[in-house]
């Protein structure tokens, strides 16, 4: 017991927290914006792995760490370009076609970087984000190493955050995405463009989630290699039904996942010797599952999430 | 801007040529990645082709690999009928493979023809059963199936890793993560001396015309189509959707189980947690490729096998990566997604001048 509560009271675990909830938030937001217009995106795995390649890629290559997240931004809303054009003008299974995004992204940035680096023992190593050093608040005792220690994409997650849901809630065009994902024609009626919204929404949305799979390389962790998104994509699909397409609850969903991730890796080192480490590294697909089922009753659903949307037909 | 008009009912032969199209262009288009990774087209074309076909070795070694795409293409063709999304048949196929193992290293003795049909069993049920969990928690509580299925890839291969490093593991295994040797008289035979091609393949393509019967020829499958085409219009006609959905769900598990069982009675003889190479994830490929038809299925697993074994070949001979195999296959269902558009629609292009004037 004292051992969970020695977990809980040091600084390194709430930070731990906030690193593991990083890239999610950024998933999670992007996965929820594009939801919010109507198209589920699973090519999210994909874009993750092309988000993470990309922006290590680029960095490698000497563009600098904003450099490489520009890029990873811009894969990412490549392959949200060709989701959208699919899904949206085209009307294709959303399903089918961002399973098939995800396959396409994830074996195109492996053979692209196969294809650069074809026999590297050890994936080689860029200089990654450093955590800031923030005046006054880094400093602070307890509150400064758990909070305020991240480096810049953490904050620029947090940022996000806000930034979507006033978008979403106070603006004219995050009114108009939340009726393109409930009533598109209503949209229509009002002369708004119903492709140019979710083509747009899809792209956007998608470059946020590539700056998930960018964390991984450019600040989790130093090097790209193969299958290290390891499903966490799919895990914010998950995640935004558990948040109720709301960015404040999308943040909460994410910090409670970062937080019991945390945790069961701390549990691991207290208990490891008698529960194997694999039931450990299933909890984060378990807690998936369950969150789903825990909200599956009251999920609401935007009304035409998944419904293509034909200009002149009802 | 453009239009869909709807096609009518429409002609065998446009079904095929939907996919054929989308094969043609996949492979296209696979000229870009094979140009920037400095190959000369043709020859590496050539070595594809060589690599698949040049042989009897080659064309049995292609035959093995589509074995269990057939499987998982069904397990994909039968539940996206019903748009019931499986997308777990790769966590399904190491059900299936894991079930396989602990009964056939064992467990059971006894001659060929109990063990056999105990190991094939047992992998279907335990694919089945893995799939009934998201299908219930689909039908009882409306949690979508995409995200389960998806996330019990990741924990069932965890739980083959955990089973292969504790009470599986094989104590002669030099300490390697793996399952003991399924028994002599479990394991599927071979179809030909001194090459790899084994029984599963015959189970595979039995399996199909099971499926392509059940679809066409029984109530089952009229029930499984009604609901793939209108759910709510299937309940409202009396059809037991719940139950359809449940019965799918079982058999499209149970399909990819049997992929699992193939792979480690028929084709390595023992389990390993690397198993399978992403068969679950391309047989969604080849079940777009056959228009989710069950026949097709068997011609678009052995393109995506050839695909594999091809480029696994070239790959060796010109030391170009091999994620081009999988790079070539995503674009085949990216392509055969648009193709298919062909084969259900007109494409009219008209000006948005001209859409006013007929309006007027």
């Amino acid at each position: 017991m004292s051992d969970i509560l020695d977990i809980l009271i040091s600084a390194n675990f709430w930070a731990a927290s906030l690193r593991i909830a990083t890239p999610l938030i950024f998933g999670v937001i992007g996965a929820l914006v594009c939801e919010r217009a109507g198209v589920l995106n699973l090519g999210i795995e994909g874009i993750f792995t092309a988000g993470a390649m990309a922006g290590w890629m680029a960095v490698w290559l000497g563009t600098g760490l904003w450099g490489g997240v520009l890029v990873a931004a811009l894969a990412g809303a490549f392959f949200g370009l060709i989701h959208a054009i699919l899904t949206v003008p085209l009307g294709l299974s959303q399903h089918v076609s961002g399973v098939g995004v995800t396959l396409f992204a994830t074996s195109l940035s492996y053979f692209i970087y196969r294809t650069a680096l074809p026999d590297v023992s050890s994936p080689p190593r860029i200089d990654e984000f450093e955590p800031l050093n923030i005046p006054v608040l880094s400093d602070l005792p307890f509150i400064g190493p758990a909070l305020f220690q991240q480096t810049s994409l953490t904050f620029l997650a947090l940022l996000l955050v806000a930034v979507t849901a006033y978008v979403l809630y106070r603006t004219p065009l995050g009114l108009a995405i939340q009726a393109v994902g409930d009533n598109p024609s209503a949209v229509e009626s009002q002369g708004l463009s119903v492709y140019g919204l979710r083509i747009g929404v899809v792209v956007v949305g998608s470059a946020i989630m590539a700056l998930g799979g960018a964390f991984l390389t450019m600040s989790a962790f130093d090097a790209f290699f193969f299958g290290m998104v390891n499903g966490r994509g799919w895990i914010c699909i998950a995640l935004t039904v558990f948040a109720s397409w709301r960015p404040g609850k999308a943040l909460l969903g994410a910090l409670l996942f970062g937080a019991f991730d945390a945790f069961q890796v701390r549990l691991q080192t207290e208990v490891g010797s008698f529960i194997p480490g694999q039931v450990f590294l299933m909890m984060p697909y378990l807690l998936s599952i369950a969150a789903l089922i825990v909200v599956a009753r009251k999920a609401d659903y935007p009304r035409a999430l998944l419904v293509p949307y034909f200009r002149g037909q009802r | 801007m453009i239009r869909f008009e709807p096609r009518g009912p429409v002609a065998v032969s446009r079904m095929v040529a939907v996919p054929v199209i989308a094969a043609v262009a996949a492979l296209i288009l696979a000229a870009v990645p094979m140009l920037f990774a400095g190959l000369s087209i043709f020859e590496a074309y050539g070595l594809m082709a060589k690599g698949a076909f040049g042989s009897m070795f080659a064309f049995t070694e292609m035959l093995t690999r589509a074995t269990p795409l057939i499987l998982t293409g069904l397990a994909a063709a039968v539940a996206f009928r019903a748009k019931l999304w499986n997308i777990g048949a790769e966590g399904q196929l190491y059900a299936g493979a894991l079930a396989a193992v602990a009964v056939g290293t064992g467990f059971l003795s006894g001659p060929s023809y109990i063990l056999i049909p105990a190991v094939v069993l047992a992998g279907a049920l335990a694919g089945g059963l893995v799939m009934l969990g998201p299908t219930l928690l689909k039908t009882k509580l409306g949690v979508d199936e995409v995200v389960t299925t998806l996330l019990l890839n990741f924990i069932i291969l965890l739980f083959v890793q955990m089973m292969l490093e504790g009470p599986m593991k094989d104590p002669m295994g030099m300490g390697w993560p793996q399952s003991e040797p399924i028994l002599d008289e479990a394991a599927l035979p071979k179809l030909m001396a001194r090459m790899r091609i084994h029984w599963g393949l015959v189970m595979a393509l039995v399996a199909s015309l099971g499926v392509y019967f059940l679809l066409k020829r029984t109530v089952w499958g009229f029930e499984i189509r009604a609901v793939g085409e209108n759910a709510a219009a299937a309940r409202h006609a009396g059809i037991p959707v719940t139950a359809t959905f449940i019965r799918v769900g079982l058999l499209s598990g149970a399909l990819a189980g049997l992929a699992g069982v193939g792979e480690v009675a028929g084709l390595k003889g023992y389990l390993t947690a690397d198993l399978s190479p992403g068969f679950g994830y391309s047989g969604i490929v080849v079940a777009m490729l056959a228009g989710l038809s069950p026949i097709g299925v068997v011609f678009a697993a052995l393109f995506i096998a050839s695909i594999f074994v091809g480029a696994d070949s070239m790959s060796r001979a010109t030391g170009v990566s091999n994620y081009l195999a999988d790079l070539i296959v995503a674009m085949a269902l990216l392509c055969v997604l648009v193709s298919g558009l062909f084969l259900r629609f007109k494409i009219r292009f008209v000006g948005t001048a001209s859409t006013k004037e007929a309006a007027e």
